[in-house]
């Protein structure tokens, strides 16, 4: 049994990146409205996620 | 799309030439610079509810010259636009109005997000991978792994339950720090004593290989816990963000004329005594002072519960926060805005807010009992064991085990949870609860005490004898009157909306404040105002006329209206044989007119402010338990002494805050349905609590002697939180008639049209 406790660093690693990344979305402000984000898949435009992330120049 | 409809319907019912929205100076005080010449003003927009109403705003506020960019949230209902310098930001405002999206300015608060929520669900996720990875290591240990592999798997377990309980317990570990050093006790004190010892407890057995390790139970319960504790914040931010994006109903500022003739635009904080300010028309009274220049008519509803406007000149007082009806005027400000009548009404609040604080929640005044019998508990097992010889770590062992058994998981999710779903079909009706605390005390209430103007009745007048009035007549009445902000004016503008076009074509139009309309057509002048004004002959006729070149054609009697539902509203209450009171600022005759007509016994007329505090004293000394429902500013100190209070969403913003419960739509039925929901919430709270009392009856014994080995453990406390949860929802089931999301914002844009 003992050939297969290099799964347990293993696991713990991969779980460790999940809890990173929903850490990360957390931060980025992607849970700040789910209603819209719901509504917004369905609309073709793609815009982004934060207004002030926007820099496409000289479009309104 | 046809959710859509209502808002559209919105615009059409929308007086012509009404509101202007905010002026470009008062925007800029209530926006921020983010910075390159850039700004942000946050809209709080409720009638936005679909992902067409989003596109809509946003490409209708692109549109406009100089706008960055819009963004729309959709759940709190706000759009926050981003604008360079160049943009003329009063045109935000009038743009939606004009699209159907009725707006009003927000505080910014795009910088302030919720921290303590962010806060929460980091917690949540830390405690969640934890769990779930110790849990993993302990069902390996549980099917029964070799000793060595099990003190691997519980070293392991320690390595990641240490900083997992040091991050997540925190919220724990503060709160009750926070109970025990002001020397009370709270639900968290056992959690966190119970955490504590079955960590250091599991991590001397681990260094010392022992068999049972309780690393799973100490984390699952931070995560349980968590999971009640988040539940409950998102519940109570959203009723506060749901309450703070309703329009402000006092001045951010006020234009200031210098002695110089310069003007300035001034925040209120910076307003002084003996400064002149110039109120337009449509604005409300920054501060109290008194008019020097200018005729008008201001309108004191929101104020002092008085249904008609008074007349403004020369010499009038005027109080902060009244509204400024139909002509600019110029006044001399008296108190800064920390000494006004709002200020007043604050410190009769702070006076007032007695009851209330006194309060103490059912989940904590159960914890009160609970914890010290736990600890005595834990404590009597550890003395027992020593006493019949089963040495110190045996013993000890087996009173970790009783401490995490009756640890109060189910107990501390039993009440939150009803909670959470409660407000939550609250919210669906329309109703915004502050808190958990107001749910269980209004359950309590004997006694409800109304405010006339603007919560038993709508605030707003209506024309009486349509059908005593000619057609046509009507018709040049509404037409004239569409012009004009004065509530009569409006309510005749209301009742011929559909027949305006019968009217003849104005050459001019103008008001002249205090007294009324004048029309020019044909030849022919129309005046529709006062009496004494308008006519050239007023032998005997007072009230509200409509002539023609000084010959009555017309005259108008108005009453204010009854908010929908205030009938049953009341029959309602009383057939639960409730007492009912009013109590208003209003003209006595006007009090018992509509006392009579809606079948109350109790009231009274005339009232100041502190007499209704007075009034609430009086009942609260004869060992009543007042439910408050009012709207004005000169409720808001009664709300706050009430043992529980609610407010429409057109109150005044003190009072707002101050009430325990706002609801969004015009109808009064709130009132019965809250109590109604609160009640059903009570039931199943107490089920909760009783529930949780005979999960630790049967697994006590247990516990006690020393028959818990931490796989039970993690079962018994896991199942007795799923009984819990799902007895809550069954509150959700109870009656599933009123989900109606779509209407909810329409009716939001109604309240606020």
């Amino acid at each position: 049994m003992s050939d297969f406790f290099y799964l347990i660093p293993l696991s713990l690693g991969l779980g460790f990146v999940g809890l990173a990344v929903f850490l990360w979305s957390l931060r980025g402000g992607q849970y700040e409205d789910l209603d819209g984000a719901a509504e917004r898949v369905l609309d073709d435009e793609d815009a982004p996620i934060l207004p002030q992330r926007r820099t496409v120049p000289g479009q309104g | 799309m046809s959710c859509c409809g209502p808002a559209t319907l919105a615009l059409a019912a929308a007086p012509a030439g009404a509101e202007g929205g905010p002026s470009r100076e008062e925007i800029v005080l209530a926006s921020h610079r983010i910075g390159e010449g850039l700004w942000q003003t946050d809209l709080s927009v409720p009638a936005v509810h679909c992902g067409a109403c989003m596109r809509t705003v946003e490409n209708a506020l692109g549109r406009i010259d100089g706008v960055e960019g819009a963004r729309v949230n959709l759940s709190t209902r706000r759009v926050s636009v981003r604008w360079r310098e160049v943009a003329d930001p009063s045109a935000f405002v009038p743009t939606l109005a004009a699209i159907g999206y009725p707006a009003h300015l927000d505080d910014p608060a795009a910088d302030e997000r919720d921290e303590t929520l962010s806060s929460l669900v980091r917690a949540l996720a830390v405690a969640g991978f934890g769990a779930m990875n110790i849990m993993l290591m302990s069902v390996a240990v549980w099917s029964g792994a070799e000793a060595g592999a099990r003190d691997l798997f519980h070293l392991i377990s320690a390595a990641i339950a240490l900083p997992t309980i040091a991050y997540s317990g925190r919220v724990f570990f503060s709160s009750a720090w926070n109970a025990l050093s002001h020397g009370r006790t709270n639900m968290d004190v056992p959690i966190s004593i119970g955490i504590l010892i079955a960590f250091g407890m599991s991590l001397y057995d681990t260094l010392n290989s022992g068999a049972h390790a309780y690393f799973d139970a100490a984390v699952s319960l931070i995560f349980f816990l968590l999971i009640g504790r988040t539940l409950d914040h998102v519940m109570r931010e959203r009723a506060r963000t749901a309450v703070k994006g309703l329009a402000r109903f006092a001045a951010r500022g006020a234009h200031v004329v210098h002695g110089d003739g310069r003007q300035e635009y001034l925040p209120l904080a910076e307003i002084a005594p003996g400064m002149t300010l110039m109120v337009a028309a449509g604005e409300r009274i920054p501060v109290d002072g008194e008019i020097i220049a200018g005729q008008s008519d201001i309108d004191c509803s929101l104020v002092n519960g008085e249904s008609l406007p008074r007349e403004a000149g020369p010499g009038t007082a005027v109080e902060a926060g009244t509204l400024n009806l139909t002509g600019p005027v110029t006044m001399r400000a008296r108190a800064a805005a920390k000494d006004s009548f709002l200020a007043e009404m604050v410190r009769l609040m702070e006076a007032a807010e007695g009851g209330r604080s006194r309060y103490r929640r059912l989940a904590d005044r159960a914890a009160s009992l609970y914890a010290p019998f736990v600890h005595a508990a834990a404590l009597v097992t550890f003395i027992g064991w020593m006493l019949v010889g089963g040495g110190w770590h045996q013993s000890l062992t087996v009173a970790v085990a009783v401490l995490i058994i009756t640890c109060p998981c189910a107990l501390a999710l039993a009440v939150p949870m009803v909670q959470v779903v409660a407000a939550r079909r609250l919210f669906e009706a329309g109703i915004m609860v502050k808190d958990g605390g107001a749910l269980e005390r209004i359950t309590e209430v004997d006694t409800v005490v109304f405010d006339k103007t603007g919560t038993l009745t709508l605030g707003a007048l209506a024309l009486t004898n349509t059908g005593n009035i000619a057609p046509a007549d009507l018709a040049v009445a509404a037409a004239i009157a569409a012009h004009s902000r004065h509530p009569h004016a409006r309510a005749i503008a209301a009742a011929a909306q559909d027949r305006v076009r019968l009217a003849p074509v104005f050459d001019s139009v103008g008001e002249h404040p205090g007294l009324g309309l004048e029309a020019t057509a044909g030849g022919h002048v129309y005046r529709l105002g006062r009496a004494a004004w308008a006519l050239s002959d007023t032998s005997g006729i007072t009230g509200t006329v409509l002539s023609r070149n000084g010959r009555l054609i017309a005259g108008f009697s108005f009453a204010d209206r009854l908010r929908p539902g205030a009938q049953q509203a009341v029959r309602a209450l009383q057939a639960e044989g409730l007492r009912i009171v009013l109590l208003s600022g209003d003209r006595s005759d006007e009090v018992l007119r509509l006392a009579a007509e809606l079948g109350i016994d109790e009231c009274a007329g005339d009232l100041v402010p502190g007499d209704k505090v007075a009034a609430l004293a009086a009942l609260a000394a004869e060992g009543r338990k007042v439910l408050m429902v009012g709207d004005g500013l000169n409720d808001a100190p009664a709300l706050a002494a009430a043992h529980a209070s609610m407010a429409p969403a057109t109150a005044a913003d003190i009072g707002r805050n101050a009430a325990d419960f706002v609801f969004l739509r015009d109808g009064l039925e709130a009132v019965p349905a809250a109590l109604g929901l609160s009640r059903a919430a009570q039931v199943l709270t107490r089920q909760n609590l009783a529930l949780a009392l005979i999960y630790n009856a049967i697994a006590l014994p247990f516990a006690v002697l020393g028959f818990v080995t931490p796989l039970l453990a993690a079962i018994a406390m896991s199942s007795s939180s799923v009984i819990v949860v799902a007895n809550a929802l069954r509150l959700g089931r109870a009656d599933g008639g009123t989900r109606e999301p779509g209407r909810r914002a329409a009716r939001m844009s109604e309240a606020h049209a």
